[in-house]
């Protein structure tokens, strides 16, 4: 825990917090893939529960899982360039009793497989975690084909989902732990370039509980998966103008903490979702549809507009693509001068 | 309810598939929808399957040691319907309620509303990779349970068929048994003119399976091809089932429209009489 008297933060490390008005934070800060991350995860998983089992298409060496594979040989499952299979596979193995974690990418765990995702995982139900790293344009230099920008729309679409887009390594573990808690589908969406360890272990991680990580009083952002930091950037650069804005970690898009999102429209009367996923059908559509149905209050989404992004840093989409913690900065000024004017 | 003495002679599988063949069309002219010519064309197979070649328990359907069985071609789920009600799965009742609200018994099998169904289906080329996976899963826990997957020959133009067929081959999944139920004709046309899948038999084998051909309306046939299938080792085994669409109802015999059309009331009771006699015959 980092919070001090003064503080605003929750579980954000101490370490982070003087550094995020400062380009050192994604350069000097200790940074991981979340890719990574699930890959680790998923080994301490395979050690404590004999029946985790992890199916890969071709990409173990991308995600690390092949580590696992090196640890567990019996019960990891390489299917080649093949998601379809391995995704009814996968649902077959669920229905003897094992918990698959069906490791691919974002664009071909819900698109390339997405029949089978749907019909044979979702339908009956099934016990299978659905672990898609490269998560809206986080594989920057990969290009279009590969950046998962509507992987949390889509599966947020499908009845029975549970998606989860975890905003840091350490949360990317704990979400990775509590799926195979979790009874049913889950979909996990991973980074496939680092981002700054922002929590740590501690933090309260729970499936579908959204966690405030910086109080506020003038607007909040809610933001998923790699635009939490970025929103934490935001908020501090905007109290030192003057504004309180709260930041709430929206982990899980599906189910959506209602309650926590309602109390901070309520109490802050401004809000800004902040996601690497398109803005149709993600999180600024679901929280667009809890608010204009039970607290209409000014709000802006950011998101991957109507278009394909292109090859490129990282870093430098983020901000070519209005995903940065600018463009989050700038939504929030608009929403607060937006506040108690007519509607 | 009742359940009936099982493993079946080849005598009583026959009069058995003969009533198997009348509940499916009763089911459908009762629904007026579904697919009767691929649910006759699987008939015999199925009751193979049910009453003389699986090991279940239809009082425990969840039964962890129990061998699985997948119709792959979901579409033509009331022969598996059928094939369940007659072993006691549920009541024959349920069999006037496909397709209606509320039922157990939905347009395509439903795992979480059926019992006795082991995997949903309905979306083509699904079946097989379910049924690899729970045949790898059998295989780590070192149980002794067969998988059974039922596929089209129209489904084997899916492309997921031939991913799960080479993944099956690679895992050397002996528990695992295709059959292929070889009617010849899909929802469009002939099999061989929409998109031809011949040489399937040598298609299999250069995947790595142990192929058999069948008679799939020969029942002595059909029950030693699935009893050689559990012996086989080391492989995969595909059973092709050369089959009759709507077959032992002469008017839907070949007939691509019988696909997936339901027969009115007088066309059900010439199929009925027509199964009746020929399940006679038969005997």
């Amino acid at each position: 825990m980092s919070k001090t008297e003064t503080s605003p933060y929750h579980h954000v490390r101490s370490e982070i917090i003087p550094l995020l008005t400062s380009d050192d934070l994604f350069t000097t800060v200790e940074r991981q893939a979340t890719r990574y991350a699930y890959a680790e995860a998923v080994i301490e998983l395979g050690e404590r529960n004999p029946d985790v089992v992890v199916l890969d298409a071709d990409v173990s060496k991308s995600v690390r899982t092949h580590k696992f594979a090196e640890k567990f040989p019996e019960r990891s499952f390489n299917f080649g360039v093949a998601e379809q299979n391995m995704m009814a596979a996968a649902a077959g193995m669920a229905t003897t009793g094992l918990i698959p974690y069906a490791t691919t990418y974002a664009v071909f765990a819900s698109m390339r497989a997405l029949d089978q995702v749907r019909n044979s995982i979702h339908y009956p139900r099934l016990n299978v975690k659905i672990a898609a790293s490269h998560g809206g344009l986080t594989p920057g230099p990969d290009g279009v084909t590969h950046q998962g920008q509507e992987d949390l729309s889509i599966l947020r679409a499908i009845a029975h989902s549970t998606v989860i887009a975890a905003a840091d390594p350490p949360t990317t573990k704990l979400a990775v732990w509590a799926a195979a808690e979790w009874e049913g589908p889950v979909y996990l969406s991973f980074t496939r370039d680092p981002v700054p360890v922002i929590f740590d272990l501690n933090y309260p991680f729970e499936i579908g509980k959204a966690v405030t990580v910086r109080d506020g009083t003038d607007a909040t952002i809610i933001a998923i998966r790699d635009l939490v930091v970025q929103s934490l950037v935001a908020a501090e650069r905007l109290a030192k103008k003057g504004l309180s804005v709260r930041v709430i970690d929206c982990h899980t898009l599906k189910p959506l903490d209602v309650e926590t999102l309602l109390q901070a429209a309520e109490e802050t009367g401004a809000i800004v979702t902040a996601e690497n996923n398109m803005f149709y059908g993600g999180l600024g559509s679901a929280v667009a549809e809890v608010l204009v149905e039970n607290y209409p209050i000014p709000m802006k989404r950011i998101g991957v507009r109507d278009t394909f992004a292109e090859s490129g840093p990282y870093l430098e989409l983020l901000k070519k693509y209005g995903l940065s913690a600018e463009h989050i900065a700038d939504a929030v000024k608009e929403v607060v001068a937006r506040k108690g004017q007519s509607r | 309810m009742e359940t009936p003495q099982t493993p079946m002679s080849v005598e009583e599988l026959k009069q058995m598939a003969a009533n198997i063949r009348c509940d499916i069309i009763e089911m459908i002219c009762t629904a007026k929808a579904g697919h009767p010519g691929g649910s006759l064309s699987a008939a015999d197979v199925v009751t193979a399957l049910y009453f003389r070649i699986m090991r279940l328990d239809p009082q425990d359907p969840d039964w962890p040691d129990r061998d699985r069985f997948i119709l792959s071609k979901g579409h033509a789920c009331p022969v598996w319907y059928a094939a369940l009600a007659e072993r006691g799965y549920f009541d024959k009742s349920h069999l006037g309620t496909l397709r209606q609200l509320n039922s157990i018994l939905q347009g395509h099998p439903d795992m979480r509303k059926t019992p006795g169904i082991d995997m949903t289906a309905g979306s083509l080329g699904h079946g097989l990779s379910a049924g690899l996976g729970m045949a790898l899963s059998g295989k780590l826990r070192q149980k002794d349970y067969h998988v059974w997957v039922i596929i089209g020959d129209g489904e084997s133009q899916e492309g997921s068929i031939w991913e799960a067929a080479m993944a099956a081959a690679k895992w050397k999944v002996d528990s695992l048994t295709a059959i292929l139920d070889r009617n010849h004709l899909q929802n469009d046309d002939c099999v061989d003119i929409e998109m031809p899948i011949e040489p399937v038999a040598d298609k299999w084998r250069a995947f790595g399976w142990h192929v058999m051909e069948i008679d799939g309306h020969n029942m002595e046939e059909i029950v030693e091809a699935l009893e050689t299938a559990k012996t086989i080792k080391g492989k995969p085994t595909m059973i092709i089932a050369h089959t009759v669409k709507g077959k032992g109802v002469s008017f839907m015999e070949n007939v691509v429209e019988w696909h997936g059309k339901a027969p009115c009331k007088e066309e059900a009771e010439c199929a009925l009489e027509e199964i009746r006699r020929y399940g006679c015959e038969q005997n």
